[in-house]
C-alpha cells in the first residue's frame, strides 16, 4: 500500500499532501462506494496545494446520499501518486465448488480483452504463489518493461498469500479486489481495494 | 479403497451371460474368455444351457463360495440388488455393473443407483459402474469389457467417464505399442470416483503414468485433494470434457451435472499437479512419455535432425513453449567439429546437414545427451534412409546392381540410429524423444520400427514431440517446486 491519510476537508487535505509529498492523488472514500473511478471520484496527478484543495472541493460536491456508512460520513483519501507502466490486478473470492481461491491477472485497460486471469485454491505456500505467476500467459509483461525493471515476484507472492490469508481468516468476506496492483518500480502496489462481505 | 479384486480378481464370474452374439452380456463373456485370463470363469444366464462352450448355471447362488472376487453383471438394474446379495454370499469382493438405467436416466434411476450403492457398501462389495463398458487388467489377462479393443501390455493405468474414451486411448495404445496396465470405464462412478481408481493405480507396480478423463465430479475440494494425494508418486494426464460452454451443454445432457468454472478449475488442477491436456490424441503421448521416458532436470533442450526444415519447426514448437532452446556450449561444439564437416549448423538445432557418414547419428546423439548442459533431446530425421531405399526395394531392378546391398545398409541404418537413441537415453537418464511422421504414414518403415521394437514411442511431428516433453518438464518442475 502506498502512504496515504483519510482526512475530513480540503484544508486538511493539502496538510496531508505537504506530508506525503507530491505528486498525490485524492479519492473520495465512503463505505458504500465501490466504482470511483467511473463516477469520477479518484484524481490523480496532483502536483501542488491549489490542485489538492480543487480536487478535493470537486469530489466532495459529488458525494451522494447512501454514499457513507450508518453515520453518513465519507472522507477524503489523500495517497502518494503510484505510477508505473504496468497494472496488474489480484483478488479474493470463494468459489461454490472450489472453495475460497485467489485470483492473480493482467490489469490495467486492456485487462478485459487479454483476460490474462489464472487461480489458486486457497490455502496456497509460496510454491503454489510462484506457480500461478507462472501460469499468466503474458510473461514478457513480467519482465523488464519500457525501462522498468521486472516485476518483483517475491513481492508479488507476499501480496498473494497475504490475500488468501486476510480472505480466509474472515468467513464474512465473500470477495477481495485488489484493482489496479500498479507496477511502481518493479514493486506491486495496491493503489485501490474492494472488501464484499456477506448480507 | 482395496481395487484388487476388481483388477486382479482370483476367479470371475459374468452374471447376465448371453448365448446371443449382438447382446452385452455375450460380448463380456466372450472377452474374458478371448483375452486369455488365467483364473477361473463362471457364467449365470437365466435359462442355463451352454455359451461358447462353457456350461454356465441358472444362479449366482448355485456357483462354488470362494471361486470367484470379481462379478461382472450385465442384468437389468431390477434384478441387480438381488444379483449383489446372492454374490456376497458366495465371497464375491467387487462388482462391475455395466448395466444402465440408473442416475443417467432420472429420478427413479438416481434412487435405484443410491439404493445400489448404499447395498454394496453394507455387504462390503466394491461397487465400480454402474453404466459403465467395463475393465481391463493386462497384468491378469484380465479383458472384462463389452467393447474393444484388449490393449498390448504396459505401464499406463486408465479411467474414464466416458467409456468410449478408454476404447479411443488403448487404440493408440495398440497403434503405437506403448500398452495398457489397467483400464476402467467409471461409468456413473457412484461409489468408486475418478480419484479412487487413481490412488489405487499410485500404488500399483504395474503402472507409472496415468490418463483420468473427467465431465463431473461430486466437490470439486474432493477433486483437488483426490488428486493431490497421486500426483506426488504418480504423473495423471487429464482431460476435462465440458470446458466450453457448449460442451457443458452437452455433459449436463449426459451426465446431469454441471461442469465447474474452467479457469479455477485449471488453477485447482495444476495445484494439484495434474498435467492438462486438450485431447486424447496429446494425452496419450504425454501419459507414453512419462510411461517410458526419464523426467527432465530441467528445460534445456537441444534438436538433432538430419535436414533443416524439420529442425527450424522444432525450434518454432520449443519457442511457443516453457521449454528453451538451449544455446550449444563451445565444448560440445567442439566435440561435434570433430565429427561432421564444416557445414553442419554449429547450434541448436544441430542440423547436420547431410555430413552425417556411417557411425555420426549415434555418436552425436550420445554427445549431445551425455552434455550437463542438456536436460533433453528431440531427434528428428528417422527413417528417411529406409524411405529413400523403399523406391528401390519396390522398383523393377531390385535386388540386382547392388541395390539389396544398399537397401539393407540404409535399413540398418535407421534402426541402429532409433537404438542409438534409446541408449542416450538409458546411459544418460535423460529424455530422448524420436520423432517422425513416418510413425504414422508408414508404421513399417525399420526407423519407427525399430523405436516402438526399443519399448518407446514414435511421436508423429517435432511439436507433438515437443509438447509431450512440456508435460515431463511441467510435472518436474511441479514435483521440485512441491516436494
Amino acid at each position: 500500500m502506498p502512504d496515504e491519510a483519510l482526512v475530513a476537508t480540503p484544508g486538511d487535505a493539502v496538510a496531508a499532501a505537504e506530508e506525503i509529498g507530491y505528486p498525490v492523488v485524492v479519492k473520495l472514500c465512503g463505505a458504500a462506494i465501490a466504482h470511483k473511478t467511473e463516477r469520477g471520484l479518484v484524481k490523480l496527478g496532483l502536483s501542488d496545494a491549489a490542485a489538492v484543495e480543487a480536487a478535493a472541493e470537486e469530489v466532495l460536491a459529488e458525494v451522494q446520499p447512501g454514499d457513507g456508512d450508518g453515520d453518513g460520513d465519507v472522507g477524503l483519501l489523500v495517497g502518494s501518486m503510484v505510477s508505473g507502466a504496468r497494472e496488474l490486478i489480484a483478488g479474493f473470492v470463494r468459489d461454490d465448488e472450489f472453495g475460497p481461491c485467489v485470483m492473480l491477472g493482467i490489469g490495467g485497460i486492456f485487462a478485459e480483452a487479454l483476460g490474462d486471469v489464472a487461480f489458486r485454491l486457497v490455502p496456497l505456500d509460496a510454491g503454489d504463489a510462484a506457480d500461478l505467476i507462472d501460469d499468466l500467459a503474458n510473461q514478457a509483461l513480467l519482465g523488464p518493461v519500457r525501462g522498468e525493471p521486472p516485476v518483483d515476484r517475491q513481492a508479488l507472492i507476499r501480496i498473494l498469500l497475504a490475500l488468501a490469508e486476510v480472505g480466509d481468516g474472515d468467513d464474512r468476506i465473500r470477495s477481495i479486489d485488489l484493482n489496479p496492483l500498479i507496477v511502481a518500480g518493479g514493486v506491486p502496489v495496491a493503489v485501490d481495494a474492494l472488501v464484499e462481505l456477506d448480507g | 479403497m482395496n481395487l484388487q479384486p476388481l483388477f486382479e480378481p482370483r476367479g470371475v464370474i459374468v452374471v447376465g451371460a448371453s448365448s446371443h452374439p449382438a447382446k452385452f452380456g455375450f460380448a463380456a463373456l466372450h472377452n474374458v474368455l478371448a483375452g486369455g485370463y488365467a483364473g477361473k470363469v463362471f457364467a449365470v444366464n437365466r435359462d442355463g444351457g451352454e455359451i461358447l462352450g462353457l456350461a454356465t448355471v441358472t444362479d449366482v447362488a448355485l456357483l462354488p463360495p470362494g471361486e470367484a472376487d470379481l462379478a461382472v453383471v450385465c442384468t437389468p438394474p431390477a434384478a441387480n440388488p438381488g444379483v449383489l446379495r446372492a454374490c456376497a454370499a458366495i465371497g464375491v469382493k467387487a462388482a462391475y455393473v455395466v448395466s444402465g438405467g440408473y442416475r443417467e436416466t432420472g429420478l427413479e434411476g438416481r434412487r435405484a443407483e443410491e439404493e445400489l450403492v448404499a447395498l454394496a457398501d453394507k455387504l462390503d462389495i466394491v461397487l465400480a459402474g454402474p453404466n459403465g463398458q467395463g475393465l481391463v487388467s493386462t497384468p491378469a489377462g484380465l479383458c472384462a469389457q463389452i467393447v474393444g479393443p484388449y490393449p498390448p501390455p504396459g505401464a499406463i493405468s486408465v479411467v474414464s467417464q466416458s467409456g468410449n474414451t478408454v476404447s479411443s486411448f488403448m487404440n493408440y495404445a495398440g497403434r503405437t505399442g506403448i500398452g495398457i496396465a489397467r483400464a476402467v470405464s467409471a461409468g456413473n462412478a457412484a461409489a468408486v470416483t475418478v480419484t479412487d481408481y487413481l490412488q489405487w493405480y499410485r500404488d500399483d507396480p504395474a503402472t507409472r503414468s496415468a490418463f483420468a478423463y473427467l465431465e463431473h465430479s461430486a466437490s470439486g475440494r474432493a477433486l483437488f485433494d483426490g488428486m493431490r494425494a497421486v500426483t506426488g508418486d504418480l504423473p495423471v494426464v487429464l482431460v476435462k470434457g465440458g470446458i466450453s460452454q457448449a460442451g457443458q451443454a452437452a455433459a449436463a445432457s449426459h451426465t446431469g451435472a454441471l461442469a465447474g468454472e474452467q479457469r479455477i478449475f485449471t488453477g485447482a488442477m495444476r495445484q494439484a499437479g495434474v498435467c492438462l491436456a486438450h485431447t486424447v490424441e496429446e494425452a496419450f503421448d504425454a501419459a507414453a512419455t512419462f510411461a517410458t521416458q526419464p523426467l527432465p532436470n530441467g528445460p534445456n533442450t537441444v534438436v538433432v535432425t538430419t535436414a533443416g526444415g524439420w529442425g527450424v519447426m522444432a525450434a518454432d514448437a520449443l519457442a511457443g513453449s516453457s521449454l528453451q532452446l538451449a544455446p550449444l556450449p563451445d565444448d560440445l561444439r567442439a566435440a561435434i567439429d570433430t565429427k561432421l564437416p564444416p557445414r553442419w549448423s554449429r547450434a541448436n538445432p544441430i542440423d547436420m546437414a547431410g555430413g552425417e557418414s556411417r557411425d555420426t547419428v549415434p555418436e552425436v546423439l550420445e554427445l549431445v545427451a551425455a552434455h550437463p548442459a542438456v536436460d533433453a533431446v528431440v531427434f528428428l530425421g528417422l527413417g528417411i534412409q529406409s524411405n529413400s531405399a523403399r523406391l528401390l526395394r519396390d522398383g523393377p531392378y531390385y535386388p540386382d546392381h547392388g541395390l539389396e546391398r544398399v537397401v539393407a545398409f540404409h535399413e540398418r541404418q535407421d534402426r541402429r540410429f532409433a537404438e542409438a537413441a534409446a541408449a542416450a537415453s538409458d546411459a544418460s537418464g535423460k529424455p530422448v524423444l524420436v520423432a517422425t511422421e513416418l510413425a504414422v504414414t508408414d508404421p513399417a518403415n525399420p526407423g519407427p520400427a525399430a523405436v516402438r521394437a526399443s519399448g518407446r514411442l514414435c511421436y508423429a511431428s517435432a511439436n507433438r514431440a515437443v509438447t509431450a516433453l512440456e508435460h515431463l518438464w511441467r510435472y518436474a518442475r511441479y514435483r521440485r517446486r512441491h516436494a
